[in-house]
């Protein structure tokens, strides 16, 4: 009740007294819970190695530079396969993402009971294994290379995507569905019209998105075996050939930038 | 044509909306359907094509009967059914001659839809429409580069392009300025004399109401308590339906309202741009 009487008048105030008690002591337990950690850190850290940072970082640093410009006739054809695998491994994870998403949402799912949960938990259990652990256990299952690195970018995917989607499909205007559903259409037409053109935007900005950040992730897959630029960075860490991982560095990150631009000039073109 | 026996709505809310509601409309016949906010008005209409289940009573469409109805012969009695909406409810993102055509949808098969390869005659038809509507040059453009009223005449073509037996029409003034309103309703009142359609117009406008429809059912916490002639449409009657108010200094009000708008009219076809052609062809018609 913010709203209470003092000397006759009403007085108002934004929270009543015992919520902003509330308020405080939530503030004094995160305080007391950052004392609390930063105990913890600094018990457990050997200072004598952080302190020696600084000196470590120009000693890595300077042994990086210049970088290996030779190298990188070595870089290309890794760093096609990475962009294959990413753009690959977008296209298998949209594919299983569009039916997950569509059975995953409120106002399409044919079966709220069942259907609607196993598709939140398909999104969920996708989301929550990072793409790296994906390949992880598809190099050990189906072997280095390739394949293993499109269906682990794949499988991360369709989380990202069909949650995103899903939530797309439920914020939609139900008047327009009703309006098509109203000229007798059949269910297959009702969703060709009512809901496909409305979600269209929001589709195209994720499948964009998720693959620029799948080009971001592709690019340590190499790391575990899964093929790509990685095993050229994981080769050049092992060797301590450090000018060649300052090339590998400096060439992701162009494609980074190359990929973050396309994504953004298809995602205005499209919105 | 068109008979409701003993039609009733319970939402899973509890809410009462329609306690038996029974009444018939013949050939070509407009009726108004008035009432205040949560009478019934939009449940009345949605349970007619079953947007809305109704939990008791019967429709009938000719010797149909649709409460009866599941799956495809639903979805082919729909067909027969055209419908307007309040706020147009068109799809935004597709174009015009999409949107008129999906009139069609129930009856092209899929692929016909999918692929937009509509049968020369329905495209003939919708390009008639658009014509008749005053929005032929608009055919190509998407539907929410129109304005209101433009998507109004939309909505309305592509409710036509169904071949109707009957029309629905759930509040088409409401999003409107007077003008345009009458001018929808204007557009309304001369296709179903044409075509002899019978029309259902949930309205809330009593005065438009009275200007076009030829009965006027009012509908009050979902039972009809007024069936009769605009005439009969008097102060009495009035607060029978909407409760305690002056009725008389509403519709002087409103007649004000009306003139300003006539006024408006003239100056504005002075100057009339090239936009604006088609609306004021609409107007010349009337």
């Amino acid at each position: 009740m913010p709203v209470r009487q003092l000397d006759g008048r009403p007085v108002w105030q934004r929270r009543t007294t015992r919520r902003q008690w509330a308020i405080w002591a939530g503030w004094f337990a995160g305080v007391v819970l950052f004392v609390w950690c930063w105990e913890l850190m600094t018990s457990r850290t050997i200072w004598a190695f952080v302190w020696d940072a600084p000196r470590q970082a120009a000693d890595i640093g300077s042994r990086m530079l210049p970088p290996r410009w030779s190298y990188i006739d070595k870089l290309l054809w890794p760093l096609w396969d990475t962009l294959n695998i990413a753009t690959l491994g977008t296209l298998l994870g949209i594919i299983i993402a569009v039916p997950v998403a569509f059975l995953a949402a409120r106002n399409t799912t044919p079966s709220a009971l069942f259907l609607r949960p196993v598709a939140l938990f398909i999104i969920v259990a996708s989301r929550s294994i990072n793409s790296l652990i994906w390949a992880l256990l598809l190099v050990s299952m189906i072997g280095p290379g390739l394949l293993a690195g499109i269906i682990a970018i794949g499988l991360r995917s369709i989380g990202f995507v069909g949650k995103l989607l899903y939530e797309a499909i439920e914020e939609i205007d139900e008047s327009q569905v009703e309006a098509v559903r109203a000229t007798g259409a059949s269910g297959a037409q009702v969703l060709d019209y009512g809901i496909v053109p409305q979600i269209l935007p929001a589709f195209a900005g994720i499948s964009v998105f998720r693959w620029d950040i799948n080009i971001r992730e592709s690019t340590i897959l190499g790391l575990v075996g899964a093929g790509g630029i990685g095993l050229q960075l994981q080769a050049s860490l092992n060797t301590l050939a450090w000018p060649q991982v300052t090339m590998i560095l400096l060439l992701v990150l162009g494609t980074v930038l190359v990929s973050e631009w396309v994504s953004a000039k298809v995602r205005h073109a499209v919105i | 044509m068109l008979r409701l026996e003993t039609l009733a709505k319970r939402y899973k809310t509890g809410d009462h909306a329609l306690k038996g509601v029974s009444l018939e409309v013949g050939r070509g016949q407009i009726v108004g359907l008035i009432g205040p906010s949560g009478a019934g008005k939009s449940t009345l209409i949605r349970c007619i094509n079953r947007l809305v289940e109704p939990t008791g009573g019967k429709v009938f469409l000719g010797d149909l009967d649709l409460t009866a109805m599941g799956g495809a012969d639903l979805r082919r009695a729909r067909r027969r059914i055209g419908m307007i909406f309040q706020e147009y409810a068109l799809v935004e993102r597709l174009t015009v001659m999409e949107n008129v055509l999906s009139g069609r949808l129930g009856y092209v098969p899929f692929w016909r839809s999918f692929l937009r390869r509509y049968p020369q005659a329905d495209v003939d038809k919708a390009f008639a429409l658009l014509e008749r509507v005053g929005l032929a040059e608009h055919a190509d453009k998407r539907a929410d580069e129109l304005s209101g009223g433009q998507r109004q005449r939309v909505g309305i073509a592509r409710a036509l392009e169904q071949d109707p037996e009957l029309l629905l029409i759930d509040e088409p003034t409401a999003s409107l300025d007077p003008k345009t309103s009458r001018q929808i309703m204007r557009l309304i009142r001369e296709i179903c004399e044409e075509q002899s359609l019978p029309a259902v117009i949930n309205i809330h406008d009593v005065l438009l109401a009275k200007m076009f429809v030829d009965r006027i059912i009012g509908l009050t916490a979902g039972e009809v308590v007024f069936d009769g002639p605009p005439g009969e449409l008097d102060d009495a009657v009035l607060t029978r339906i909407y409760g305690a108010e002056d009725w008389t200094a509403m519709q002087t009000a409103a007649a004000e309202d009306a003139e300003d708008a006539a006024v408006a009219h003239g100056a504005h076809g002075r100057h009339a741009g090239e936009g604006e052609r088609s609306e004021e062809r609409l107007a010349g018609l009337a």
